[in-house]
């Protein structure tokens, strides 16, 4: 039944990697210019719906074994952890810290990545759990 | 915390016992433990009698709430204490009465004397309250409990009826009297009476003087079943008769006189309250005894007769108010306080016949199986006892000696007589009126108590038409009307001891400026050239000759027009309020969202604009600022696309359209320089635009052209969404003209030091403003679990189906 997509799927193996990284850059570039948690996380997802879209959702599914309603609840954890962790003084608030790595020379560290990692999991998990369950309605 | 505010909540405190009384011994009448509580609380109430006999009384006050200045202050003097000696009086020969009126076996007995018991302690609670509020509280609790009393045996409709009836009528008084309360607040500052009465002359003075009267008077006429709001109280006969006789003709209903009483010192000899309380009084008088002599039922005509009675007091006590006009020292004073003085004597001598007659019209009730007088006859001899009470009691009603209810008759037609003679609040011409429609009154009252015994104890006995052999009532249910007839007898003989303890201490409350300087002798004779006399005389003899041509005028009653009857009145008002509510409801709920939206969005104009408008805020930036090509363009594609969406037939074009807005929208974020924004939404509207496609495939097939070509142009939505739209705009606009101060942003371009952050959207999403993200990734989540779940639900549902 199903069409020759080789060119798809083909294209799909390249392309979703540079769209992997393109989520990964805007994630972490989202600190200093455009990008952020949540475009990264709709990116990230954008990656995974086009395996989908190619191939078929079993095959992903076995691929990728990830759980998205589980990686919902990890991202919101995440958010929350990066949230209460520092409210020992009651306080919702991020440091940050400029570390000297050997390698990388002086980077700079802040709790409110960590905090932006919970929300690109919940993104991806959330998007990916709708188009799932509509997927699978149809 | 007195031995007085004891008494009234004991009836309240024991109702908790009398279910475990009744589960616990199942052998002895529940009535038997419910007997004390009366005889204590009238054993105790009665020591205060010499005190207020002696002029004085008693305020005791335990705090309630006092930040609000609602306490449970009890006032004791005559007039409170008085009622207080009727209610446990009259209440504990109820509770006996009832003991062998109800069956053990048939009836639930614990419902029956919790609620008599409940309805005892509001009741005690009512005239001996000094604060309003508490009053108020209690008069509602008789409302409710009278409700419940009515109502007792719920499986008959006409039951459920009455209690519906009576309970409408009352707690619209009753909030109208809460209303009255507050109003008298507001006047006077506190809610104590005594207070309020101390403070007369403010409250005579102030605008809100009349409003709170009439709410007042509402709330008393209500209560007691004064014209029009009398229609109640037949219905209430559904009721026992041991209730009947307790709150429907000695207790209850008289919480409206007491009101009325109690409130005279504050509104007394104004001419308003003279006019209104005699008016509906003697009209109420005037309809009641007409409308008795018509019944067919004995407990129909007894309500009537209370009706007409009660309507007797009120107005003796609006006449009497004239005494207030008057100072302390002036004879006119002495003259009108009379008719006060009958008030009260009446009411007392009302107690004790009706309770009588009521309890008699239950015995027979009871022993034949009937009330209706058409069944009834030729019981003299069967019922001797019961006979003799309701002669008694009926004779006493007419107004005949030697009953207490000549003596009260009397004074009745002196003090109407007085009234007539009034040189102030514009008697004048009118006043003639006051004692030739009390004469009329009392002719019908004298037919119609001798129809209750002559149609119930004279004439043929039919045992066929009677449900039991009729025998006289056991001795228990004799004792407590023969008790009551006792002092029906007594009072006539010895009115003055009454006059001493009770009335005058009653007197005295009513008209405390004036009240105490009465000196009054009750006499049962006037001496041959009295008017009372002669009028008493005409009574009988017109009432004679009515009863004996009885049959020859009640084709009268068969012609009223059924526009007449109240009742009718009553009921198409309810089913009316019912039909137009019915209407208004399904006219604006129509079920259809875009009608909803209509209203939403009018409200919204209305309200939004209106004020705008009302404050003049429209106004404009002159200088809005250099707008470049690129602006117009997507402008114009903005404008276009969405004309397309509203304007196309179909719905693939207005999905497409719709992601033409979007991104049309994204390009706009990136020439204003918002590129995390353009960003997301270029993504956020490619999600949605497949989204909507998504639901655009599944649509289900459309049945007609007609439908598929969609809805029909509707210029009334097109001018809502055309307001909506232009004062959006303007609002916009006019917002943009008024920067109250400066914008809080300049704090945000120190992102890089305070956050660490150069992306200053980012760093306020992240770290200045994290919780608005925080619960905003909890929205997401939750968007998706409910998409998970309606899927998946529906999913198994759909499989259940199946396999069904």
């Amino acid at each position: 039944m199903k069409a020759n997509d080789v060119i798809l799927q083909t294209v799909t193996k390249v392309v979703s990697f540079i769209i992997l990284s393109f989520a990964a850059y805007l994630f972490f570039a989202g600190h200093h210019d455009p990008g952020g948690g949540f475009i990264g996380g709709l990116v990230t997802a954008s990656a995974l719906v086009l395996l989908f879209l190619a191939f078929d959702i079993r095959t992903i599914s076995n691929g990728i074994p990830i759980n998205y309603r589980l990686l919902v609840g990890i991202g919101l954890a995440v958010s929350t952890v990066t949230a209460v962790g520092r409210s020992y003084d009651s306080r919702f608030s991020h440091t940050f810290e400029y570390v000297d790595f050997p390698l990388f020379g002086e980077i700079e560290l802040a709790t409110s990545v960590l905090f932006e990692l919970g929300v690109v999991l919940t993104v991806v998990g959330g998007t990916l759990t709708i188009i799932l369950s509509i997927s699978e309605d149809v | 915390m007195s031995w007085v505010h004891v008494m009234i909540v004991l009836p309240l405190l024991f109702a908790v016992f009398i279910p475990f009384l009744y589960k616990a011994f199942p052998k002895i009448h529940t009535g038997w433990f419910v007997l004390a509580v009366p005889v204590v609380i009238f054993g105790y109430l009665a020591s205060f009698l010499p005190m207020v006999a002696s002029g004085q009384t008693a305020m005791l006050e335990v705090p309630w709430i006092p930040y609000f200045d609602i306490n449970f202050d009890v006032y004791v003097d005559g007039l409170g204490l008085i009622f207080a000696l009727i209610i446990s009086g009259i209440g504990a020969l109820v509770v006996v009465y009832s003991i062998f009126y109800l069956s053990k076996a048939r009836e639930a007995l614990h419902n029956f004397y919790v609620y008599l018991m409940m309805f005892m302690g509001a009741m005690l609670g009512v005239v001996l309250s000094d604060n309003m509020i508490v009053l108020y509280l209690f008069r509602e609790l008789t409302s409710v409990s009278s409700f419940l009393l009515i109502a007792y045996w719920y499986q008959r409709k006409q039951s459920r009826f009455g209690a519906q009836k009576a309970m409408l009528i009352t707690v619209f008084g009753g909030f109208s009297m809460l209303a009255a309360i507050l109003m008298l607040h507001n006047i006077g500052g506190t809610f104590s009476i005594q207070e309020l009465i101390a403070q007369g002359d403010v409250v005579m003075q102030h605008e809100l003087f009349l409003p709170a009267m009439l709410l007042l008077l509402l709330g008393a006429f209500t209560k007691s079943a004064q014209f029009p709001f009398h229609i109640w109280l037949p219905d209430a006969m559904e009721a026992p008769t041991p209730i009947s006789a307790y709150l429907h003709s000695a207790t209850m209903v008289k919480a409206g006189i007491y009101l009325v009483a109690r409130y005279t010192p504050i509104f007394g000899g104004t001419p308003e309250w003279f006019w209104i309380v005699t008016g509906v009084g003697l009209f109420t008088l005037f309809w009641g005894s007409i409308n008795a002599v018509k019944q067919r039922d004995l407990k129909a005509l007894l309500a009537f007769s209370t009706i007409s009675q009660l309507g007797l007091i009120m107005s003796l006590l609006g006449m009497g108010s004239a005494a207030l006009y008057f100072g302390s020292g002036d004879d006119a004073a002495q003259i009108h306080l009379i008719a006060i003085l009958a008030a009260v004597f009446h009411l007392i001598n009302h107690s004790t016949f009706k309770g009588s007659l009521f309890m008699v019209v239950g015995i027979v009730d009871h022993e034949t199986g009937t009330v209706d007088m058409r069944k009834l006859g030729g019981l003299m001899s069967i019922m001797p006892v019961s006979f003799t009470l309701a002669l008694i009691g009926s004779l006493a009603m007419a107004g005949l000696p030697p009953f207490n209810g000549f003596l009260s008759k009397e004074m009745f037609f002196t003090g109407t007589l007085n009234a007539a003679q009034l040189d102030i609040f514009n008697v004048g011409t009118y006043g003639v009126m006051i004692p030739i429609v009390a004469w009329i009154a009392s002719i019908f009252t004298f037919v119609y108590s001798i129809v209750l015994v002559a149609k119930t104890f004279f004439g043929k006995y039919q045992p066929e038409r009677l449900e039991k052999e009729a025998h006289e009532a056991p001795l228990g249910m004799l004792i407590p009307p023969s008790i009551l007839g006792f002092f029906v007898i007594a009072i006539f003989f010895f009115p003055n001891v009454l006059y001493d303890y009770v009335l005058h201490p009653m007197v005295n409350s009513i008209a405390p400026s004036i009240g105490p300087s009465l000196d009054y002798t009750i006499e049962a004779w006037h001496g041959w050239d009295a008017i009372e006399l002669w009028m008493t005389v005409a009574v009988v003899a017109l009432g004679l000759i009515l009863f004996s041509t009885l049959k020859k005028w009640m084709w009268m009653y068969n012609n009223i027009p059924q526009s007449m009857h109240l009742n009718n009145w009553f009921s198409g008002g309810i089913r009316r309020m019912e039909r137009v509510s019915h209407k208004i409801i399904d006219f604006h709920m129509t079920g259809y969202i875009r009608d909803y939206l209509v209203y939403i969005l009018i409200t919204f104009l209305i309200i939004v604009g209106g004020s705008f408008f009302l404050t003049n805020s429209f106004s404009m930036q002159s200088d809005i600022g250099e707008v470049n090509l690129f602006e117009y363009a997507l402008a114009f594609g903005l404008i276009g696309a969405a004309a397309l969406v509203v304007i196309t037939r179909s719905k693939l074009t207005a999905v497409v359209s719709v992601g033409v807005l979007g991104y049309v929208i994204a390009l706009f974020f990136i020439i204003l320089r918002a590129p995390d924004l353009a960003l997301t939404q270029l993504a956020i509207e490619t999600v949605s635009v497949a989204l909507y496609l998504l639901c655009f495939y599944h649509l289900p097939k459309l049945r007609s052209r007609e439908e598929e070509q969609g809805e029909k142009f509707q210029p009334f939505n097109f001018i809502v969404a055309l307001a909506t739209g232009t004062l959006i705009t303007l609002i916009m606009l006019s917002v943009n003209d008024h920067r109250l101060f400066e914008s809080i942003s300049w704090y945000y371009e120190d992102a890089y030091e305070l956050a660490g952050a150069a992306n200053m959207v980012n760093a306020i999403l992240a770290d200045f403003r994290a919780f608005d993200t925080y619960l905003e990734i909890f929205v997401l989540a939750i968007a998706a679990l409910g998409v998970f779940a309606l899927i998946r639900l529906r999913l198994n549902r759909r499989g259940r189906d199946e396999s069904q």
